[in-house]
C-alpha cells in the first residue's frame, strides 16, 4: 500500500520565541523535514538609511546602536571610522585603546546573548541565567561611560566622548580576571554534554565555499576554518599592536561555531588584559575644533571655544567635498560591519548604507536548513547569531505625542 | 602595511588582464580604496573574471548597494564591494544605470537579497533575478523610500481603529509638516542638502 505525502506549508514566526525577534519564516515541510524555508524580514524595518539622510553627522551616531542591540558600541565605531575617513581625522592613541576595550566588551556581550540564548532555544537554560549575569556586569561598565546600559553613543567621531571614569580600569580588571572561570562554568554545562552535541553536531553545516559565495562573515566564516579576521587581516585601531589568536572551526557546523564563540571570549579578555596594561594617558578625542566640540571649562572664558560649540551643535560637523565616499568594515561580533557613507558636502551625510551581517546570513538560512528537521531551524538560526534590528535596519519607535491623561492622585 | 602593498598591486592586475574589454572602464585609488567604473554591460563578465581569475580571486559579494543622484543623466550609482580572502584585497566595482542592470545572483548568491533590497527600496529591476520580490517594505507596499523624492513620512499611516476594531492603512495626515532645519553658513546659500543638485 502506497500513501501519498503532501507538503504542507507553515509559518514559524513572526512571534516564535526562537525567531531571535521578528522573523517570520515560512517552511515548507515535508513531514518533520525542512524542504524549503523563505525568510520575511522587514517586520522592523523603520528606514533608518533613509532617516540619516536627513540628520546631521553626530545625530545620525545613536541609530546605530539601536541597529543590532547586543554589539552596539562596535557599530558606533564603524559609523566613526567611517566619518574620520571622510574628514580625515585620527583619533589620539588614547581614544583608540579605549575603542578597542569597549569594542571587546561588546564581543563578549554579544557572545553571552549569542551562545546563551541558543542554549536556552535547544533547552537548556541555565547558562541563560549565569551569562545574563555577566552580561549585567559588563552593561555596567557602558553604563559608567556612558550614561547608558545600551544605547551608549560614546564612541565618536574624532575619538570617544569622554575619559574613563576613575576606578574603572580597577573594577575592569577585576571582572577580566573572574570571567574565564566563568566561561569554564559555562563551559562545563555545554561544550561536552550530550544533548547539546547531539542538537549541534553536523546541524547548519556551511563549507568554506559556500561561506565566501553566500557573503559570509565573522563566525560564519570562522566556523568553517576560514582563516579570516578583519582585526588581524586589514587591522584597525591598535589591534596591530595586540596579541591574540583567531580560532577556526574545522568542520562548519553549529558546535563548531558555538567553540569558536567560546573561545573569542577568551581571546577578547586576553585583549583586555594587555590593553588595560598598555593604556596610555593623554587626550580621548582628537583636537580637531571643526570635529569635536571643546570640553565645557573652555567654552566659559573663550569666544572660540563657544562658537564652535554652537556651530557644531546647530549646524553639525561639515564634511568637504560633496559626492566623497567611503566603505569602511570593522569586525563586529556577528561579522563584517560596514559603513557606505556619502558625503553631501553639508553637515547632513548624502547616503548612508548599512552592511549589516545578520542579512546576508539569514539569506542563507534557506539552504543551511534544507534536509534538516524541523527542530534544527532552531538551532541554525541560533547558530546564525541573528538580531533583527540589524537585519531589518530598525530605528527606535518615534516619541509618541500622547499627552498622558493626569491621573487621580 | 602589507594591505598597503596589496592595493598598489591592484591596479596593474586588473589593468593586466582587462586589456581584452571593449568597456570604457576608469580606476579609482583614493585612501586605499580601489574602485572601477564600468558600463552596465560589462558588468557581469568583468564580475566573472574577478571572481575567476585566479591571481585576484574576488569570491565573496560583501555588499551591493546604490546611491539615487535625481540630477544625474544615469541617475542610480549601483556600488558592489568585493572582497578576495585569497589576497586580502577589497575593490569597489561601479556602475551608473537608468533601466535595468543585469542580476549578479547567478555569479555571487549572495547577491539575490541585496538586489532584491535595492529592487525594494530604490526600484532599480535586475534582468534575470530568479525572486524578485520586495524585501523590507510591508506586504503591498508602493513606492520605493530610498528614492530622493520620496518623503521622509512616507505617504500613508498605519493605525488601530477603535470603532471598526482592526488596522487600517489611511493616508498620512500631519498636523504640522515635517521641518527640514537645513542650517547653512550664513555668507554661502544654505546647502540643499535633499535635493541633491550640488552632487550633479
Amino acid at each position: 500500500m502506497t500513501t501519498s505525502l503532501k507538503n504542507f506549508t507553515m509559518n514559524f514566526g513572526p512571534q516564535h520565541p526562537a525567531a531571535h525577534g521578528v522573523l517570520r519564516l515560512v517552511l515548507e515541510l515535508r513531514g518533520e523535514v525542512v524542504e524549503r524555508a523563505d525568510p520575511h524580514i522587514g517586520l522592523l524595518h523603520r528606514g533608518t538609511e533613509k532617516l540619516i539622510e536627513y540628520k546631521s553627522y553626530l545625530q545620525a551616531l545613536p541609530y546605530f546602536d539601536r541597529l543590532d542591540y547586543v554589539s552596539m558600541m562596535a557599530q558606533e565605531h564603524a559609523y566613526s571610522l567611517a566619518v574620520e575617513k571622510l574628514v580625515d581625522s585620527q583619533p589620539p592613541i588614547r581614544a583608540q585603546y579605549i575603542r578597542v576595550i569597549f569594542g571587546e566588551i561588546t564581543r563578549i556581550l554579544n557572545h553571552l546573548m549569542a551562545v546563551t540564548t541558543h542554549a536556552l532555544d535547544l533547552g537548556a537554560l541555565t547558562p541563560f541565567l549565569w551569562g545574563f549575569e555577566e552580561r549585567e556586569k559588563l552593561m555596567e561598565f557602558y553604563e559608567r561611560v556612558s550614561g547608558a546600559r545600551l544605547h551608549a553613543a560614546y564612541i565618536r567621531p574624532g575619538g570617544v566622548h569622554r575619559d574613563l571614569p576613575r576606578g574603572l580600569c580597577d573594577d575592569l580588571y577585576a571582572f577580566v580576571s573572574q570571567f574565564g572561570r566563568r566561561l569554564n562554568e559555562m563551559e562545563e554545562l555545554l561544550t561536552s554534554n550530550r544533548i547539546w552535541k547531539q542538537r549541534l553536531v553536523d546541524v547548519g553545516v556551511v563549507s568554506q565555499a559556500q561561506a565566501q559565495a553566500w557573503g559570509f562573515s565573522g563566525v560564519m566564516v570562522r566556523g568553517s576554518g576560514l582563516p579570516w579576521d578583519l582585526r588581524r587581516s586589514q587591522s584597525y585601531e591598535i589591534y596591530d599592536r595586540l596579541e591574540f589568536s583567531v580560532p577556526l572551526g574545522s568542520r562548519g557546523d553549529c558546535y563548531d561555531r558555538y567553540l569558536v564563540r567560546v573561545e573569542e571570549m577568551r581571546q577578547s579578555l586576553r585583549l583586555l588584559e594587555q590593553c588595560l596594561v598598555q593604556l596610555p594617558p593623554g587626550p580621548v578625542s582628537s583636537g580637531d575644533a571643526k570635529l569635536v566640540p571643546p570640553p565645557r571649562a573652555f567654552m566659559k572664558h573663550s569666544m572660540e571655544s563657544l562658537i564652535h560649540h554652537f556651530k557644531l551643535y546647530s549646524e553639525g560637523l561639515v564634511v568637504a567635498g560633496p559626492g566623497r565616499d567611503t566603505y569602511v568594515a570593522l569586525e563586529a561580533p556577528k561579522g563584517e560591519f560596514g559603513v557606505f557613507l556619502v558625503a553631501s558636502g553639508g553637515s547632513r551625510p548624502y547616503r548612508c548604507r548599512i552592511r549589516s551581517p545578520g542579512f546576508l546570513h539569514l539569506q542563507g538560512l534557506d539552504w543551511m536548513a534544507r534536509g534538516h528537521l524541523l527542530a534544527d531551524v532552531v538551532a541554525i538560526v541560533g547558530t546564525q547569531d541573528l538580531v533583527f534590528g540589524e537585519v531589518d535596519r530598525l530605528f527606535p519607535p518615534p516619541p509618541v505625542h500622547v499627552s498622558f491623561p493626569p491621573r487621580d492622585l | 602595511m602589507a594591505l598597503d602593498r596589496f592595493l598598489l598591486q591592484l591596479p596593474l592586475r586588473l589593468v593586466r588582464f582587462l586589456g581584452g574589454l571593449p568597456a570604457p572602464l576608469r580606476f579609482v585609488l583614493r585612501e586605499r580604496e580601489f574602485s572601477l567604473w564600468v558600463p552596465p554591460l560589462a558588468l557581469l563578465p568583468l564580475l566573472a573574471l574577478v571572481r575567476t581569475h585566479s591571481s585576484l580571486q574576488f569570491s565573496t559579494l560583501l555588499d551591493l548597494t546604490s546611491v539615487d543622484y535625481p540630477g544625474r543623466s544615469p541617475r542610480f550609482q549601483l556600488v558592489y564591494q568585493l572582497l578576495s580572502y585569497r589576497f586580502n584585497l577589497r575593490l569597489t566595482l561601479r556602475t551608473a544605470t537608468d533601466g535595468a542592470v543585469p542580476s549578479a545572483s547567478g555569479l555571487f548568491p549572495a547577491a539575490n537579497w541585496l538586489e532584491r533590497e535595492i529592487w525594494d527600496l530604490f526600484g532599480i529591476p535586475f534582468g534575470g533575478h530568479p525572486d524578485l520580490r520586495r524585501i523590507l517594505s510591508d506586504y503591498g507596499f508602493e513606492g520605493h523610500p530610498l528614492r530622493k523624492e520620496f518623503p521622509l513620512v512616507g505617504f500613508s499611516e498605519v493605525r488601530y481603529d477603535d470603532l471598526r476594531r482592526r488596522v487600517v492603512l489611511e493616508p498620512l495626515e500631519f498636523g504640522q509638516q515635517y521641518r527640514h532645519f537645513a542650517s547653512g553658513l550664513p555668507w554661502s546659500p544654505p546647502l540643499p542638502s535633499p535635493p541633491p543638485s550640488i552632487l550633479t
